[in-house]
């Protein structure tokens, strides 16, 4: 017999067991690697001497980094899972799952029945690196974390999908002054709802749970977190403490169907090898060629400044301006010339409120009575929450903040782009306004922080670890795309061999393509502008700057102050905009006063629940943040009488109402397409005899109830619903459930076919394979057009007869039929009626009007997160894509092949857009929607072509308007700025 | 021509933008580039469609730098065939190596209700980016969509191209029933070739129409050819069609099982033919309508499964091989999991050839997809439940490719579901899968509290 060693090399960590002839532990540990991977595996040998010197050994490598190792050193490879699986097997053979959580890979094994092993997609995120991630961002270590998450009192919802819609979810609690005990919980829960929706795809997690590696092992709020949501107690939730060793406890074991027996000095030799592998740079070409060069690059660079004026000795009037970002708070003081007398940049710690009061009173400070602030305005994230807090005088849309300050320094500039730590904006400018807005969109995000993220998890403060970039070799290719994509491409890199100044110079590179390809889709500078101003805090990276330019393949200008540029435009801002009442902003008293608490609670005014932080100050003013309409604050039913198409469709479809009918209930699931097809559905049951059951509203809830039967993590937000909406209509007792296939919707004949996507079109499948109905419920889910009456009736009534309703006739099929077109060509005169009532006020009271255009489930609230309510509050008049449609006396042809009702009804919506005064279009899409990446580029060529401004704004089951606000509210000043006669 | 007309005439365009066409006196003057899918059958098809007066060259290049034009061309969200496809072609007018303006793009174009059908004209917004607006782009397909002047399918031509696709697929399956047992390593290869260029031959002359010969003449040849008789574990391997047969898509997906020491088992591209026609069918019954004519169909469905069956027939003759199942018995395979009406991207198909695989007995199961893919999260993600629980020990893994998933995160799920096919072998060795080793008191790390 031998001893038996198990080496489990993971992302992040590496895990070592060694076993006795016994086989009994003698050896176990659990260590950060920081992608030292080969040196780790050799000095942990070498530690090992005293217990290994002697014997017989044998050993096997596990672990999403252990590939390359065993590949290399020839030790014998066994997959994580299975080595997990065997060891379960062995030591706990009455677990029926297994839940594991590592440093970038969640998995779960069922053992009960066939054995069924999954890991995460490459799209999902919700593991260890995540919750690392997220104590960053909360600026706390791991263990003050799991400390604040047992003293929680409520759980925000968090996107659990992945980690970049999960950051989205939290910056905005953070800055809204959220108790840091509760959003640590709410990161807790978001890893749960991500292990049960996109691990266990629908297969129940029951019986006994085995929770296994590093962050199940030491949260002990995560653990907390499982077992409530999960209802587990002691006996079925199991916490081992060799849960994080227990990979490698499988590995060991292994080891027994190996044949290979080692001794202790022919190991260390082989690792001793490993670890002296040269590996040939396979990455891109380096950042700088030579010396001379990037001396060049740093002289050009700094001519771009501005000249500082020493606050202590100036006298006179001051402008402030206050960029409020998502984790950093920057502050400028400029005097009358635009010379700087004050700046900071400091990283706010979750605590924006508090950053800017620290910041205020150095100012005051050091300037004492000599200066009066005669202006302030702020702008960022935190705008809202600072204006009422520290009552500065203006407070302004990012993009025009940036724009501002970027035309300071080149007065030409015609493309911005700013990467910030958590959000990208890029923007063109075109006859001295802000022409076309592009941020990035959540799944693209990896921006500065991420950047920053990474440095610390590979032991590194970011200025060093910038630097380090700068002069590799071979930089690695990290491709584009979301940090969890990054991730495993660094993984794949460290298994390269690469080193951490190849994988900096790589992150600064991919940031930079991501940006180029993800966001902007641009190639050449000449595509995107000819005077190209860059900014933001990750621009001060020299190796993002120095990619930006070699990728352009041109010179950018990069402001010295790039991180203060949203602060600097706001001061600028300011000064431009002083009031003739003399400005607002806290004095020096006031400030020493100040003192601010903040409160969660949930509104209760409409069923939407909104999430509400109130801030209360000294003074007694409150802010209250988290709020979609103006309710919560004025107390008012009705933020705004304008007609908003989006509302009025929706009531619409909600007020069909079933009788009671002689052949029972049958339930209808309000989502995808019965938002297009309800009207003819419900005329044509009702007709036959049914009484029609709607499923009823969406929400949170309801998405909660299905989501443990949700097969595809990476289908759209609206189909995901369907799940919940079956669940409501079982819990409603209907007799029936019909939910028609429709490869096709109505031909309207503007466009070359009618096709449903394949998701709306086939969902009905999906449902049927993937959730349990109660046996005594029937399930309808036939295959059907509406487009011929004739085959309808019959294929309807060879339907109705196989369930068991054999007395339906096709003559009342007929006559139902009729009644279902009648209904629905009534529902469309009327949404087209009322449109056109909705187009006659906008002229009439002169007001803008937008297209909110998508598909018609998009009018739901809990799809669209009430952006409608947004534009109505914000002075538009909400129309929607199909009250608009359809209006050209002769169809016209697109660039792309145009054969899906929805889709065809967009691209007439856009053409009518581009006719009409004083109207944008604003689209929607469902993230995952990949149809919606045809569309989005034709729309944007129609509106462009027409001279109007395209405004995407992709949804999720992220309801933070954050984002959408920013885009709107530029979109309004860039429509103030041209003048309303387009 | 009215506008109603001129709207729906295939290939009326926008007056501004009118695409350019592939005329019949460019045939002479033009190179045609086709991006490679099934290697084997695609060097047949650069032979006869030279031979029918067409300069065509399929493209093999690999490499990043694909990958990076795509991304830089396409939006990115598209899904990664067409992004493969188009980075392949614009970096092959880059290259220098043509001269775009005597160079033609050939894609095709199902119609059907997935994005596909728009690749082309991502294509052509493409081409327009990058400075070859020049260019022609031919549509191949069998819909009512796009024509060219310049090509047309004729009947002959139309043949040969059936023909090649039943040598191909013959080729391809009996080349993965010997190549992981080769003692010689290339053996089968050398046979595939000598075949390919036979074949090449006789597509000049109508020898090639002796089908059921030319079967029994490739049989002996892969038949004799030195193997190993070992028990390996299949693996079959389904998906987008794209993805599932082209190797610059799936990371050279046969290789790696070979390497793996896995026999790879995948089906023939006849099947997708005849679902397309079936589709027609099924349309027909369904909606009234059908882009191919009904009687047509019918036809055209009866002679292909003829061909299809004397494959078959001749592969159960000779013995020593597995063959494939008939497109009937996919059909009635899919009964009670999918409706047959089903039909954007592989539809129902797919589902058929997860279930054909299990009841061939390979109950290891790639399904590889674009990120993303529609259909996919109906036909092969939404009906893996369904298929699980009938057939408990079918060990399915999904792949999803997308031009920044690495190799290691796919050879790692691939690796996993090549442990447990290797564990349901061993266990099918042993009487008593479930007899429990003894159990080692670790009670002291096991402390469950």
């Amino acid at each position: 017999m031998s001893y038996k060693i198990g080496l489990d090399i993971g992302s992040t960590t590496i895990k070592a067991v060694v076993l006795n002839e016994r086989d009994e532990i003698v050896y176990k540990s659990y260590q950060r690697h920081r992608s030292r991977v080969r040196e780790m595996a050799l000095e942990k040998l070498e530690e090992l001497r005293e217990l290994l010197e002697g014997k017989e050994l044998q050993m096997a490598i596990t672990g999403s980094a252990g590939l390359g190792v065993a590949k290399e050193s020839g030790i014998p490879f066994v997959q994580e899972v299975f080595a997990t699986a065997g060891a379960v097997r062995r030591y706990l053979p009455d677990t029926d799952v297994v839940i594991e959580l590592g440093g970038e890979d969640a998995k779960i094994i069922f053992l009960q029945g066939a054995l069924e092993e999954r890991m995460n997609s490459t799209c999902a995120g919700g593991t260890g690196a995540f919750i690392d991630q997220m104590a960053s961002l909360l600026d706390v270590d791991l263990a003050t974390l799991d400390e604040l998450s047992l003293h929680h009192d409520k759980i925000y919802p968090i996107a659990s999908r992945c980690g970049v819609f999960a950051k989205t979810d939290i910056q905005p609690l953070i800055n809204q002054g959220a108790a840091k005990e509760n959003i640590a919980a709410s990161i807790f829960q978001a890893v749960v709802d991500q292990t049960i929706a996109g691990l266990a795809q629908g297969r129940p997690i029951q019986g006994k749970i085995l929770f296994l590696g590093g962050p199940l092992s030491f949260l002990r709020g995560l653990q907390d977190r499982f077992v409530k949501t999960l209802h587990l107690n002691s006996d079925t939730a199991k916490f081992p403490p060799i849960g994080p060793y227990f990979v490698a406890l499988g590995a060991a074991h292994y080891c027994e169907t190996a044949k290979e027996r080692y001794d202790y000095r022919q190991l260390v030799e082989i690792f001793r090898k490993t670890a002296a592998i040269v590996h040939k740079p396979q990455g891109l070409a380096p950042l700088f060629a030579s010396e001379e060069e990037y001396q060049e690059f740093c002289h050009r660079h700094a001519a771009a400044s501005i000249p500082t004026v020493p606050i202590e000795e100036y006298t006179g009037k001051a402008y402030l301006g206050v960029d409020a970002g998502s984790t950093t708070t920057k502050t400028i003081l400029i005097d009358e010339n635009a010379n700087i007398l004050f700046s900071s940049y400091a990283n706010n710690l979750g605590s924006p409120v508090e950053a800017v009061k620290e910041q205020l009173e150095a100012i005051y400070r050091q300037a004492g009575d000599r200066i009066a602030i005669a202006g302030s305005a702020v702008t960022g994230y935190g705008e809202d929450l600072m204006k009422s807090a520290f009552h500065f005088d203006v407070g302004l849309v990012e993009t025009v903040a940036h724009f501002t300050a970027a035309r300071h320094f080149d007065p030409q500039v015609d493309f911005i782009i700013d990467i910030g730590g958590q959000d990208m904006k890029c923007f063109r400018v075109k006859d001295d306004t802000v022409d076309d807005i592009i941020l990035n969109e959540a799944c693209s995000s990896g921006c500065g922080s991420f950047i920053e993220t990474f440095a610390r998890s590979l032991g590194y403060e970011i200025a060093p670890f910038a630097k380090l970039g700068l002069f590799a070799k071979a930089p690695v290719d990290l491709g584009t795309r979301c940090t969890v994509f990054m991730n495993s491409s660094v993984k794949q890199a460290q298994k390269n061999g690469a080193t951490v100044e190849d994988i900096s110079a790589g992150l600064a590179i991919s940031v930079v393509k991501n940006a180029l390809y993800k966001v902007i889709r641009a190639r050449s500078a000449a595509e995107i502008g000819h005077n190209i101003v860059v900014q933001g805090g990750t621009f001060l990276n020299d190796s993002v700057l120095r990619s930006f330019e070699k990728e352009l393949g041109c010179n950018v200008t990069r402001p010295a102050i790039a991180g203060l540029m949203g602060a600097y435009g706001a001061a600028l801002y300011a000064q431009q905009h002083v009031s003739p009442r003399g400005s607002t902003t806290i004095t020096r008293e006031q400030l020493a006063a100040f003192s601010h608490t903040s409160k969660a609670v949930n509104c209760n005014f409409c069923t939407n629940h909104c999430s509400l932080t109130i801030n209360t100050f000294a003074d007694g003013s409150r802010h209250i943040a988290g709020n979609r309409c103006e309710r919560p604050v004025t107390g008012k039913a009705s933020h705004s009488d304008l007609p908003d198409m989006a509302e009025y469709k929706y009531n619409l479809l909600m007020s069909y109402q079933g009788v009671e009918g002689p052949r029972g209930r049958i339930g209808l699931p309000m989502a995808l397409n019965m938002y297009e097809n309800l009207p003819f559905w419900h005329a044509f049951l009702t007709k036959l005899g049914f009484e029609v059951v709607v499923s009823g509203r969406s929400s949170k809830e309801l998405y909660l109830k299905g989501q443990n039967t949700i097969p595809s993590d990476t289908v759209c937000y609206p189909a995901k619903l369907v799940h919940g909406h079956i669940k409501a209509l079982l819990a409603k007792g209907v007799d029936v459930i019909f939910y028609p296939c429709m490869s096709y919707n109505f031909d309207e004949h503007i466009s070359d076919n009618c096709f449903n996507c394949p998701v709306v079109a086939y969902y009905p499948e999906l449902i049927r394979a993937n959730m349990d109905l109660d046996p005594g419920v029937r399930y309808l889910y036939p295959y059907v057009s509406l487009n011929n009456k004739e085959i309808l009736c019959r294929k309807m009534e060879e339907c109705f007869h196989q369930n068991g309703y054999d007395d339906i006739t096709l003559e009342e099929l007929g006559a139902a039929c009729d009644a279902g077109y009648e209904a629905y060509q009534q529902y469309k005169d009327e949404i087209r009626t009322q449109g056109q009532k909705a187009i006659a006020h906008a002229k009439e009271f002169g007001l803008r009007s937008i297209v909110l255009a998508g598909r018609p489930y998009h009018v739901d609230p809990e799809i669209n997160h009430g952006i409608n309510r947004l534009l109505t509050s914000l002075g538009f008049v909400v129309l929607t894509e199909d009250c608009v449609s359809g209006w050209e006396e002769a169809p016209v042809r697109q660039h792309v092949l145009n054969q899906w009702t929805y889709h065809a009804r967009l691209y007439s919506a856009a053409r009518y857009v581009v006719t009409a005064p004083r109207t944008e279009l604003i689209q929607l899409v469902s993230f995952g929607c990949g149809l919606d990446a045809i569309t989005t580029d034709e729309v944007r060529e129609i509106l462009r072509a027409g001279g109007k401004l395209y405004t995407q704004i992709k949804i999720d089951e992220i309801s933070n308007l954050g984002a959408a606000k920013i885009r709107i509210r530029s979109l309004l000043s860039a429509m103030e700025e041209r003048g309303d006669d387009r | 021509m009215s506008e109603q007309e001129r709207y729906h005439d295939p290939n009326g365009y926008l007056e501004d933008d009118p695409p350019v066409e592939f005329t019949p006196e460019m045939r002479k003057t033009h190179t045609i580039l086709v991006p490679m899918m099934l290697p084997i059958h695609f060097e047949m098809l650069e032979t006869i469609l030279g031979r029918h007066g067409y300069r065509v060259e399929v493209l093999r290049t690999t490499g990043r730098q694909l990958v990076e034009e795509g991304l830089a061309n396409v939006h990115n969200d598209t899904c990664y065939p067409a992004l493969l496809v188009i980075g392949q072609m614009i970096d092959a007018l880059k290259s220098g190596k043509y001269d775009p303006d005597h160079t033609a793009l050939m894609l095709t174009q199902t119609g059907g209700g997935c994005r596909a059908s728009n690749y082309i004209y991502l294509l052509r917004k493409a081409l327009k980016k990058c400075g070859f607006s020049q260019v022609p782009v031919i549509s191949l397909n069998f819909s009512k969509l796009e024509k060219s002047s310049g090509f047309k399918i004729t009947a002959p031509l139309l043949v040969e191209v059936f023909y090649a696709m039943l040598y191909g697929d013959m080729l391809m399956w009996l080349n993965n029933q010997c190549r992981p047992y080769e003692i010689n390593k290339g053996d089968s290869k050398k046979v595939v070739d000598h075949w390919i260029e036979e074949l090449n031959r006789q597509f000049c002359s109508p020898r090639f129409l002796l089908l059921t010969h030319n079967y029994k003449k490739m049989l002996r040849d892969f038949a004799a050819i030195p193997r190993r008789k070992e028990g390996k574990v299949r693996v079959g391997i389904v998906g987008e069609i794209y993805m599932k047969y082209a190797p610059l898509g799936n990371n050279n997906l046969e290789d790696f099982l070979v390497a793996e020491g896995a026999e790879p088992v995948v089906s023939g591209v006849l099947d997708f033919l005849l679902y397309c026609v079936k589709n027609n069918l099924i349309d027909y019954d369904l909606y009234g309508k059908s882009t191919m004519a009904k009687p047509v169909a019918t036809y055209a469905l009866r002679f292909l499964e003829y061909l299809q069956n004397k494959g078959i027939r001749a592969v159960k003759k000779q013995g020593e091989f597995r063959a494939p199942s008939s497109f009937q018995d996919l059909q009635k395979m899919v009964d009670g999991f999918i409706g047959m009406g089903a039909k954007m991207g592989e539809g129902w198909l797919l589902t058929s050839e997860m279930l054909e695989l299990i009841h061939s007995g390979v109950n290891n199961i790639v399904c590889t997809q674009p990120f993303g893919c529609l259909p996919n999260h109906i036909v092969a993600k939404g009906m893996m439940r369904k298929i699980k629980d009938k057939y408990p020990y079918s060990n399915i893994v999904a792949v999803d490719y997308d031009p920044s998933a690495t190799p290691i995160n796919q050879e790692n799920r691939l690796k996993l579901m090549l442990s447990n096919a290797r564990l349901n072998l061993t266990m099918e060795d042993v009487q008593e899968p479930s007899k429990a080793r003894e159990v080692v008191d670790l009670s002291e790390d096991l402390h469950l509290d």
